[in-house]
């Protein structure tokens, strides 16, 4: 699942844009990811300019 | 909050403003939802502007919207010669750095005077459709829930948008046509007042540029974007900036970090359908080579404005009728810069740092008619005669 690192996120929104499947949503100041819809294909993570996003294996 | 209006508008920035003023204007009902607790913050954004293209929108332009005023720009190439922009008329002003967080708040308060209601906190989580046709936005203002329908909603949320994407349309940007951008803003730093700086290169900036904005005496934004496709651990927009920042201004104080996304993709390939109209940098129109976004969201915010109140006036909000919208933009002077720009993005970021520092040694120092950034491309192309071929296909753009 990815993982946001919430200390990191400049909750700018620029993962929102790029996240094929829609399953990114900023609300107001903090990022929320729909881990039922990711298809993990780390776009977000790539994008992000602080290096907030993160695969984990954590359920 | 009403639960149904002539139009609803997605969105508290300068497009959702200039659509919602224009709509309120004409006597219609309108909603502004913003999702975030204040207008013009936290900001996402350089700031910059042209003089020419603010000055469509207002007869007089207060000065609390102006850090500083912009009297020339600075090209710093890869390997750190430096060349000025300058315009024909020196000491004139060719632009503004605004101070967004005035800007924003004043555009939506001009809306909110000429009748327009506007709610912050309130965000839209879903789209109401009826057989495949929007009918308005489920709205959760302070968690809670709330159909809101319109005959027109306007969508105007920014670069993250979501609302075009609950109707149904693919709005998502290529990774390698998002610029990602980290920037601060910075004090107690060596700048030149009045001049903007842009300084490019594959290694320091892969694929984008960096920016020095004057805000102000010794105060600058300071930023940076790079591709998508450029980013990744440990060479993030961030980690160029912070490279960037100890080299030329160690000493400098960071006031506040901004970071965000900007599209350099084409514009969506439609910007209405039934119902609705799609503006600013949620239609991807913010330009492919400054990745400036202001005018271009004011100028699509007050088109639709336009178009929505005619197609309510007349009973038709069909796509059809709000084609009207897309044609419009298409064929103005910003719709075909985008074109344009678009095609000569492609070219210039495919450029070596070397062919960058022989462009750029070929235009030091000259003088602009026309402040912008066709005319700089214009020169380049008459300087750079071995880059025509690979310019061709661009003639048609400057005949």
């Amino acid at each position: 699942m990815i993982k946001v690192r919430r200390e990191v996120c400049g909750y700018c929104g620029a993962c929102v844009s790029v996240c094929p499947e829609g399953a990114i949503e900023l609300i107001d100041a903090y990022l929320s990811v729909d881990n039922e819809n990711c298809k993990l294909c780390k776009i977000c993570v790539r994008v992000c300019p602080l290096g907030a996003l993160e695969v984990s294996d954590e359920e | 909050m009403k639960s149904e209006y002539d139009v609803l508008i997605i969105g508290g920035g300068p497009g959702g403003a200039l659509a919602a003023k224009t709509c309120a204007e004409k006597g219609l009902s309108v909603c502004i939802v913003e999702k975030r607790p204040a207008i013009g913050t936290p900001v996402r954004c350089a700031e910059g502007i042209g003089e020419d293209l603010i000055g469509e929108f207002f007869d007089k332009i207060d000065p609390k919207w102006i850090s500083a005023k912009i009297k020339g720009a600075k090209l710093i190439s890869p390997d750190g010669s430096s060349f000025y922009l300058n315009p024909e008329m020196a000491g004139n002003e060719v632009g503004y750095v605004l101070d967004r967080k005035f800007f924003d708040r004043d555009l939506v308060w001009q809306a909110v005077e000429a009748g327009a209601e506007c709610y912050v906190k309130a965000r839209a989580v879903d789209a109401i459709l009826e057989n495949g046709v929007v009918k308005g936005a489920v709205i959760e203002h302070f968690g809670i829930l709330k159909d809101v329908r319109a005959s027109i909603v306007i969508a105007a949320d920014g670069v993250e948008s979501k609302f075009a994407k609950y109707c149904g349309i693919d709005t998502t940007v290529p990774l390698r046509e998002l610029e990602t951008c980290a920037q601060y803003l910075m004090t107690d730093i060596d700048i030149e007042p009045g001049i903007t700086a842009f300084y490019v290169g594959r290694e320091i900036c892969p694929e984008g540029y960096i920016w020095i904005f004057p805000k102000g005496d010794r105060t600058a934004n300071v930023g940076i974007g790079i591709s998508g496709t450029q980013s990744k651990d440990g060479s993030r927009a961030k980690d160029y900036l912070d490279k960037f920042v100890s080299r030329n201004f160690p000493e400098g104080k960071i006031i506040e970090l901004i970071v965000g996304g900007v599209s350099v993709c084409e514009p969506l390939e439609c910007t209405v359908a039934d119902n609705l109209i799609i503006v600013g940098d949620a239609a991807r129109l913010s330009d492919p080579i400054t990745g400036g976004g202001i005018y271009n969201a004011m100028y699509t915010g007050r088109l639709a404005g336009q178009v929505a109140a005619e197609s309510i006036r007349s009973g038709d909000c069909s796509k059809k009728a709000l084609m009207k919208y897309e044609t419009t933009w298409r064929s103005s002077k910003m719709g075909k810069a985008l074109d344009r720009n678009y095609q000569i993005k492609e070219i210039f970021v495919k450029l070596s740092d070397k062919q960058l520092d022989s462009i750029l040694t070929s235009v030091s120092n000259i003088v602009m008619k026309d402040f912008s950034t066709l005319t700089l491309i214009k020169e380049i192309i008459k300087l750079n005669p071995k880059l025509i071929k690979e310019l061709s296909g661009l003639r048609k753009y400057f005949e």
